[in-house]
């Protein structure tokens, strides 16, 4: 048996390196559990040629495709949008494409304004500060003044403009709707001992530079610093409990393939909307027959994924091509409920910046647009590096339909049950996504594009996993309460993207992270009666 | 170019193929992705497509009535490739994607599109700053997020 620690935190993501870093300064003995290892910079696909490639073997989204050692597999047939995250030290903020807006603070009241889904049991202006300081230790590039936020100022410049941006913003000009530089966690400027951006053009699939703000090089250096232990190659199996209905530890698989028990006197799960109920619902026991924290019957239901859609075409003029990150700008012109476009609730427009040569090939020959033979040079030759792209993240409404479970049958290298997800796109967001497309081939058309192509949903695109432990101020309505603490067991925490009661409308790790500073300082106010 | 996974028939047939997917081009200066070094280079990627390829080959020699499609007449060839494309479901698209992922970084080819023929790091891109005043008209419109109450 290991030593006992004052708080175990299991997943060392978004959430987990956030919650260690800001706990550290307790002086309590934190632990975190990882199942995957650390990455090296050095063997990033950026570094090789065959960077493109990667994409579809050692570096793919999906864990059933990747298939590393750390991954675990999904069941995830019964819906039109696949997982994708990554599983290692940093979690899926080693896989992202670093785009961070925040939530807005109509997210947050989205039963009061619009009579839809629920109330958050916070506030925007009670995360502000918490957005504020994980803009500084995440190191955000981005520009004060949108129109469509509260003021907020990130610390470092914004990403540059180049062909493809000035192209979109003279477009949304010309058509009168809102643009503005996104809020990027991709450092321009020297930061916190990285370097900037280079524009190597292929962020997601993690940055050679270390300019992309993934948890390994910004919050778990600090946290390591200041005394948290990080275990890697730890995947945990269940959460135990003990006669007083407490959580006592975690037995985990160690490097070797041994179980070991850890206990501890405060859980906190880290572990994103897939993993966290899945690891909950594995720690069923005769006291807590349909898993841990579960009393609600709402663990691993109201799952959100934020329906994706992508439109592109092709414009006379270069773009940007491979250069430079992916995402730059955004677009919260339809952000906000209008009903008279036929649902409520908005999204956001990504512009993206274009993409390599080869992904260029790859889609243009799936989409019908590359002949074999003769005619591929010179079709190819007037395509790659003239895309244009507009990205469409729609806001989720939770049903509880939309859900985890445990597969019955598939389980992971470690013989732990895996998970099963069944998933719906919801009337509300398909009218949604038929506007948005719309208005998505409106700015190509008004930008000169051709041969327009729609792909909705992105199959690959269930980047963002929300909602399948709601907080709330109800224990018959929600699995944790207003600060992250199960109402069932009182040393349990949840501070992952699980913990949304609504999506909104954009990429949410922003917000996570916010979340997980804010449920860390609750715990920090009340240590002498966090288990009241 | 010895590959144990495929058998010398199945190599002969996917050459042929991907040449007859991206032919050399006497006008832009390319070789075909036939060519000995791109070939090499798909043959070593198929890695953990294996079974794609193995499947869209079947697909291809099936079509084909059971011969060797390298050994078929060029019109013959023709009309094998085109309804190996349009019936041969995903195993042929897995095929294609790793031939045209391999043909677009040889270094000729990339030199031919007027780019460097290197991975992105460790030098980079250099990207324009571009025209900020682009967002003079932004700028000038009043906060427009909803307010929470």
């Amino acid at each position: 048996m290991q030593d006992k620690v004052d708080v175990l935190i299991i997943g060392s993501g978004a959430s987990g390196a956030a919650v260690a870093w800001s706990l550290a300064e307790t002086r309590m003995k934190i632990l975190c559990l990882e199942q995957g290892d650390w990455m090296k910079q050095s063997d990033y696909p950026s570094n090789g040629r065959d960077y493109e490639a990667r994409v579809f073997s050692d570096y793919a989204t999906s864990p059933n495709i990747r298939q590393r050692p750390s991954d675990y597999p999904i069941n995830d047939d019964n819906s039109p949008i696949k997982v994708v995250n990554f599983n290692a030290v940093g979690g899926s903020t080693v896989m992202y494409t670093a785009h961070y807006p925040r939530l807005h603070p109509s997210d947050f009241r989205v039963r009061t304004l619009d009579g839809v889904a629920d109330d958050w049991p916070i506030d925007y202006a009670t995360l502000e500060p918490y957005f504020a300081e994980n803009d500084r230790m995440t190191g955000v590039s981005g520009l004060a003044g949108d129109p469509a936020y509260p003021a907020h100022e990130p610390p470092m410049p914004p990403l540059p403009l180049g062909r493809s941006g000035t192209k979109i913003a003279q477009t949304m000009n010309q058509l009168g709707w809102h643009w503005w530089p996104s809020d990027s966690a991709i450092a321009t400027t020297e930061y916190d001992g990285r370097a900037p951006c280079i524009n190597l053009g292929h962020c997601t699939p993690a940055c050679a530079q270390g300019a992309k703000a993934s948890t390994d090089i910004t919050y778990w250096p600090h946290a390591i610093r200041a005394g948290v232990e990080l275990r890697t190659n730890c995947r945990v199996r269940e959460i135990t409990t003990g006669d007083d209905g407490m959580a006592t530890g975690a037995v985990y698989y160690d490097r070797d393939g041994v179980a070991q028990f850890q206990p501890a006197e405060v859980v906190i799960l880290a572990c994103n909307g897939v993993g966290t109920p899945r690891l909950l619902l594995n720690s069923a026991s005769g006291r807590f027959p349909d898993g841990l924290a579960n009393s609600s019957g709402l663990l691993g239901k109201n799952l959100m994924f934020h329906p994706w859609a992508l439109v592109h075409g092709y414009v006379d003029e270069p773009m940007d091509g491979h250069r430079g990150p992916p995402l730059c700008l955004w677009s919260q012109e339809f952000y906000e409920t209008d009903r008279s476009r036929g649902f409520v609730r908005g999204f956001n427009f990504q512009f993206n910046r274009t993409v390599g040569i080869g992904t260029e090939a790859v889609s243009a020959e799936v989409n019908g647009l590359l002949p074999w033979g003769e005619g591929h040079h010179e079709t190819f030759r007037s395509l790659v590096g003239h895309r244009m792209s507009v990205g469409i993240c729609t806001e989720d409404l939770p049903e509880e339909h939309n859900r985890v479970t445990l597969d019955p049958v598939l389980k992971d290298s470690h013989g732990i049950p895996a998970p099963k997800v069944e998933y719906a796109i919801g009337e509300n967001t398909s009218h949604m996504l038929d506007f948005a497309i719309d208005r998505g081939k409106d700015i190509l058309l008004a930008a000169g594009a051709r041969n327009l192509h729609v792909i909705r949903p992105v199959v690959y695109g269930g980047w963002h996993l929300l909602g399948t432990a709601r907080m709330g101020d109800d224990p018959e309505r929600s699995v944790v309460n207003s600060w992250g603490r199960s109402h069932d067991v009182k040393n349990l925490f949840v501070v992952d993207g699980s913990i949304f009661v609504t999506s909104g409308g954009v990429n949410p790790t922003c917000t996570i992270q916010a979340l997980a500073l804010y449920i860390a300082d609750c715990m920090k106010q009340r240590l002498a009666t966090l288990f009241d | 170019m010895n590959d144990h996974t495929l058998t010398e028939t199945e190599i002969a047939d996917l050459r042929c193929l991907a040449g007859m997917i991206i032919p050399a081009s006497a006008q832009y200066g390319v070789p075909g992705a036939d060519d000995d070094t791109i070939f090499a280079d798909i043959v070593n990627s198929i890695g953990r497509d294996r079974n794609d390829v193995c499947a869209a080959l079947a697909s291809l020699r099936a079509l084909a009535d059971g011969a060797s499609f390298a050994a078929l007449d060029v019109a013959r060839r023709s009309q094998v490739a085109a309804r190996l494309r349009a019936e041969g479901g995903p195993p042929v698209g897995v095929l294609t994607r790793i031939v045209l992922l391999c043909y677009y970084r040889d270094d000729r080819v990339m030199v031919s599109l007027g780019l460097e023929a290197r991975p992105p790091f460790p030098k980079g891109h250099e990207l324009e700053q571009g025209d900020w005043s682009l967002l003079d008209p932004v700028r000038a419109r009043k906060p427009f997020w909803r307010p929470a109450s």
